[in-house]
């Protein structure tokens, strides 16, 4: 497998490694995958009393690929606020990272993943309707033009 | 300790050239380019005289007669051509073949080709250590089984079967015995009348030989096996595979063959101390490690290890320059681990994290020593990004999260 540049970046200096208290009220945590497909993804966000997501991050068991693809979400969460959070579309990872087809699943991986984690804070902090909300947001109509606007969103938030 | 990087223990899956055996090659790109079939002047001649006198050097290594070799352009061509060619041979006598689970690909799809075409194909299922037994054959015979495919020696494992016992049961029934021998020739004794063999296929490139060729042995006496042709055209290879013969590669074949005939006992025992240095330095350094395989009915180069809460690609992108094979589904274009080690009962989750490491002749103990480091180190690295170890740890320890 030939990875991208910046796949082999964020896989040899993963950014956000670690581990929040799970049980923290400020704590969102979300995993997702499973072992015997080669792939776990642990991400976790915290966030302030704004809904801004002061820190993020992440542990993943899998290839290159997922490794980084969770890596940049970490990367990408931190300083935006929860709502603007929900709008992270694998497609942008993907694009970011120059996934190879095969490994497109890795960043609907990682998708799900802070959908996850987004969800399991509302559940602490607002109750079921916010978190099927979250569903929703994840079902979004993904047309184009959507989708490159959350792509150029990817750089880091506020200089 | 000064070690050239990247480090090559991927010789399973194909070998350098021994220099010694190149040097024997070169001639017959040159001045000696005849075509071995031109029987009317000396470039024919010598040609021909280079081809036999390789013949005889193939065969002895597996203590067969030269006439019993037909030199092919690999291994998967000789498991094609034994296995079709028994198959429609005998297609009056029966229908029904027998192999196991564990095989190469050039047998398994051969194999499953034929069922398309109206064989009965019985694939064997394995032990723990991916052994078949000769009482599991024995049970599987019935009055139209017409051929018995088990490997010599697995690929990914190195679980050597017991070839003699399988081969006795096929005797004692009828049954012509086919082995891929590509992992085993050279590197450990084979005896095809010692053992009972009717049809072997071996391979170069496993050897320190060339790329592109092979041979299939086909016994002659006792029983006379036949086969059915698959490659038609000038009638080569006394007619059971024509085109014109890779003289090059045949005299490659053969010196890479001699060289393993007289340094197979003393390197058998430097490989199996190398490997099994790797072994232990690797499980010395690190706690969830399982063997894969069976732990003393195995090639002497051959360590199969799954690493626990860690997966293969990634841990082969960190050790980036130790080169080595993996079982995981992320390194295959079908996303499906590896089905020897599925067949063996390993879980999906060990086979993600499953680890080839073969050594070789060229293989040094500096090597060993390093890519032990680089495995404990790449491990560790990637068991602190596991979410899965990070789990274990919590249950083991008893303790809740406190980072």
């Amino acid at each position: 497998m030939t990875y991208s540049d910046k796949v082999l970046d964020h896989f040899n200096n993963p950014r956000n490694i670690g581990s929040l208290d799970k049980s923290a009220d400020d704590v969102g945590t979300g995993v997702v995958g499973a072992p015997e497909c080669g792939d776990v993804m642990k991400l976790q966000i915290k966030v302030d009393d704004d809904g801004v997501i002061t820190d993020a991050k992440f542990k993943t068991f899998g290839c290159g690929a997922a490794i980084a693809a969770s890596s940049l979400a970490t990367e990408w969460l931190k300083g935006r606020t929860v709502e603007n959070a929900q709008e992270l579309k694998n497609t942008a990872l993907a694009e970011e990272l120059a996934l190879p087809p095969v490994k497109i699943h890795c960043s609907v991986l990682a998708e799900d993943a802070v959908k996850a984690a987004i969800a399991d804070w509302k559940r602490k902090n607002g109750g079921s309707e916010a978190a099927s909300s979250a569903e929703e947001a994840g079902e979004g109509s993904p047309d184009e033009s959507s989708q490159r606007q959350v792509g150029l969103r990817l750089g880091r938030p506020g200089g | 300790m000064t070690v050239k990087t990247p480090i090559y223990l991927d010789n399973n899956a194909t070998t350098p050239v021994d220099p010694r055996v190149l040097e024997t090659m070169l001639p017959y790109f040159k001045d000696q380019f005849g075509n071995a079939a031109s029987h009317s002047h000396s470039f024919g001649w010598k040609a021909e005289a280079a081809v036999e006198a390789a013949r005889e050097q193939v065969a002895a290594l597996i203590g067969a007669t030269p006439k019993e070799i037909i030199f092919t352009s690999g291994a998967t061509e000789s498991d094609n051509l034994a296995i079709k060619g028994v198959a429609e041979m005998r297609r009056d006598k029966g229908d029904h073949i027998i192999t196991c689970a564990t095989e190469h690909k050039a047998v398994l799809d051969t194999c499953a080709y034929l069922a398309r075409h109206g064989c009965r194909v019985t694939f064997l299922p394995t032990d723990e250590y991916g052994l078949v037994t000769p009482e599991q054959v024995a049970e599987a015979i019935t009055d139209k089984t017409i051929l018995i495919t088990i490997m010599v020696a697995n690929n990914e494992i190195g679980t050597i079967h017991p070839v003699a016992e399988i081969a006795a049961v096929a005797k004692e029934r009828g049954v012509l015995f086919h082995t891929d021998a590509t992992q085993a020739y050279g590197k450990i004794p084979i005896d095809v009348e010692a053992m009972g063999i009717d049809l072997l296929s071996l391979s170069a490139h496993k050897i320190y030989g060339p790329k592109g060729i092979g041979a299939l042995y086909v016994r002659r006496k006792g029983p006379r096996v036949r086969l059915a042709i698959q490659m038609h055209g000038g009638g080569h290879e006394r007619g059971m595979r024509s085109g014109t013969l890779n003289v090059a590669g045949i005299v490659g074949l053969a010196a890479a063959a001699d060289i393993c005939g007289r340094e197979m006992p003393a390197e058998a025992r430097r490989l199996e101390a190398l490997r099994d240095r790797l072994h232990q330095g690797i499980t010395a350094g690190l706690d969830h490690v399982k063997l894969n395989g069976h732990p003393t009915r195995r090639l002497p180069n051959t360590l199969n290890l799954s690493f626990g809460y860690v997966e293969g690609e990634s841990l082969m992108m960190k050790m980036s320059d130790v080169a080595v094979s993996s079982g995981s589904a992320c390194t295959s274009a079908s996303l499906e681990p590896s089905f020897v080690l599925r067949a063996l009962g390993v879980s999906d989750e060990l086979a993600h994290g499953s680890i080839r490491f073969s050594l070789g002749r060229f293989n040094t103990p500096e090597e060993v020593g390093y890519a032990i480091a680089r495995v404990v180190e790449s491990v560790n690295q990637l068991r602190e990004l596991s979410p899965l170890y990070e789990t274990a740890q919590e249950g083991a320890a008893g303790t809740t999260e406190g980072h």
